[in-house]
């Protein structure tokens, strides 16, 4: 390990990509391993996509500024495995088998579980079929268009398990958000803080983490998880097999999966996200309890979707979606 | 002193380094986007991609885009051109003149995110000044937008040529008894019908190309086809194929081409009367 902070430090620099600021605590984990290790970041395109954060390790290859690490969707990932080099983290038998890939070419890092934010002006909702009702009238919103975006896809999944599908199944979801269309309720914009703030869009399908107040930027904004429509999603971390500056890439990673008290995993934790680590930090008394009895309630059992089942989806989304809310 | 031969510079010598920047940053990128329209994501050649062209979803992302483009080019040009001539009859070293010019380059240019929330913030479900319920509307809702920066960007283009209509024709036709009518059918309309149908190419052209402006008013339906091809490069739910975005890609160049040979017959027709 101080072989490798050493190799990191010579280095000096670290490449990242599409990390906001503001999204799972990200600032305050770029600038603690910045001063930690004194290595410099470069974050760049804040607002990417996790396409383009692959797409850019293919365009940018041989550059010293390619992207050293990413931080991408499942699908993504598995589907860009041929772009990674392996890395085994030291905490590595603390990650949940299912959540990693066994050749260690990539590995869940943070998720949570989709839910509705609203504005508090409209009381207190515990059922998506409240949704429906006329006070909700251009309200709701996805974060994204569900062919396009993962958050925006899971959404519409979320909406489905409430309804009576399943994780094979997002028709009923997409029924539903036909039925909240019918009903005038459907804000065709992308739901972001701005449009949040300025009042345009007061129920937003997001990710728990992306709808806590603090990021979301509005006070009165509450959260719920329908009750037995769990659904998890996790982003995956992985090096680029040709980075610029391999041992920062590797020291980051190190960085992100550690369990102290300062370490990725409880800054994820404090910034509303689940890390992957959580079960076994729970077992071992790492993790900061006072963050983690802030995470949003949840009943009932989660389940995530896999990458054939997240592609299935999406293809049914490519030729129902535009059809259901337009 | 001898008298040495002097060294002949050809006179496209100049034009090389626009030709260079045109080369570098439209041929070869239009090159890329049709090469690869012709491949698959594995990276062989094939035709399937254009096959795709044919299916029902994207001859509805073309018509949209289509519809929207010549509703709005069509919008802000008969406006504008009002608006232009208006401009023109004033004084030409006057406020009025100058203001409108400058407030004109400036509209022209403003569009993508910030122009979408504008008129959001004013116009849509949370309105400032009301709620238009016809603001989702395609392409009515998006049109509205479109002509805030359609008609400044026609004042602008058409300006000259009315400039360039001289007051004496006006009265010589005058004078030889034409009514207003009759000078805007046979004097003033072919004069200014060139330019009238190049401006009016012109803002098809930007209507279409347009997307930011489009994807921030809404982002849920794929009205044009700029829309369907940012769904297409970045879908990060493994509907990302690149290849499907050069062909929608191809096709609009092949749109972009049918109307400017419309535009070339059509103007052809127009400048009968100078040749």
């Amino acid at each position: 390990m101080s072989a490798l902070i050493a190799a990191a430090k010579a280095e000096g620099t670290l490449n990242v990509i599409a990390l906001p600021p503001t999204w799972a605590n990200y600032g305050t984990i770029i600038s603690t391993f910045e001063k930690k290790y004194g290595i410099k970041i470069n974050s760049a395109l804040p607002d990417g996509s996790s396409e383009q954060e692959v797409d850019a390790i293919k365009s940018e290859n041989g550059s010293p500024k390619a992207p050293d690490v990413v931080d991408v969707g499942l699908a993504v990932a598995a589907a860009s495995t041929s772009l990674f080099a392996p890395y085994e983290v030291s905490t590595w038998s603390s990650i949940p088998a299912a959540q990693k890939d066994p050749s260690g070419l990539w590995y869940e890092d943070y998720g949570g579980y989709m839910a509705v934010g609203y504005s508090s002006k409209f009381g207190t909702i515990t059922s998506l079929n409240q949704l429906l009702g006329p006070q909700f009238k251009n309200d709701v919103a996805l974060n994204g268009n569900p062919t396009s975006a993962n958050a925006a896809l899971n959404g519409v999944m979320m909406a489905s398990l409430a309804n009576g599908g399943s994780v094979s199944n997002i028709g009923p979801g997409v029924n539903f958000f036909a039925k909240l269309k019918k009903a005038g309720n459907f804000s065709p914009i992308q739901a972001t803080g701005a449009s949040i703030k300025a009042g345009t869009t007061p129920v937003v399908f997001d990710w728990d983490y992306l709808n806590l107040a603090s990021y979301v930027g509005v006070s009165n904004w509450k959260v719920f998880i329908p009750q037995n429509a769990v659904l998890g999603g996790f982003y995956a971390q992985a090096i680029n097999k040709n980075a610029p500056h391999p041992a920062a890439a590797r020291l980051w990673e190190e960085f992100l999966y550690s369990q102290a008290a300062d370490g990725g995993q409880n800054l994820w934790l404090e910034g509303g996200a689940r890390p992957v680590e959580q079960q076994a930090m729970t077992s071992n008394g790492t993790i900061n309890t006072a963050a983690a009895s802030k995470l949003p309630a949840v009943t009932g059992t989660p389940v995530f979707l896999s990458p054939a089942q997240s592609t299935t989806a999406a293809t049914y989304l490519a030729t129902n979606w535009a059809k259901a809310v337009s | 002193m001898r008298a040495g031969r002097r060294l002949s510079i050809p006179n496209w010598i100049g034009t090389v380094p626009f030709f260079g920047y045109v080369a570098v940053f439209l041929l070869w990128p239009t090159g890329i986007v049709v090469y690869d329209a012709f491949k698959n994501p594995a990276g062989n050649f094939t035709l399937s991609g254009l096959t795709a062209l044919g299916n029902s979803q994207v001859r509805g992302y073309f018509i949209g885009s289509f519809k929207l483009s010549l509703i709005s080019a069509v919008i802000g040009a008969a406006f504008g051109a009002i608006l232009a001539y208006a401009i023109a009859a004033g004084n030409p070293d006057g406020m009025i003149r100058r203001l409108y010019l400058s407030v004109s380059g400036v509209l022209a240019q403003f569009g993508g995110v910030t122009l979408a929330f504008a008129f959001l913030v004013l116009i849509g479900p949370v309105g400032l000044l009301f709620h238009a319920g016809w603001y989702f509307n395609f392409p009515w809702g998006i049109t509205l937008i479109y002509a805030y920066f359609q008609i400044p960007l026609m004042v602008l283009v058409f300006l000259p040529a009315i400039d360039g209509l001289r007051v004496q024709w006006r009265e010589a036709s005058e004078s030889l008894g034409s009514s207003t009518w009759q000078y805007w059918r046979y004097v003033g309309g072919p004069l200014l019908m060139p330019a009238f149908l190049g401006a009016l190419l012109l803002l098809f052209a930007n209507a279409l190309s347009a997307y930011a402006t489009i994807q921030a008013w809404e982002d849920q339906v794929p009205y044009t086809v700029p829309q369907q091809i940012y769904n297409s490069m970045s879908s990060e739910v493994g509907l990302a194929n690149i290849n499907y975005a050069d062909v929608l890609a191809l096709g609009m160049v092949v749109l972009v081409a049918i109307v400017m040979t419309g535009y070339a017959l059509l103007g052809r027709r127009a400048a009968r009367w100078l040749r």
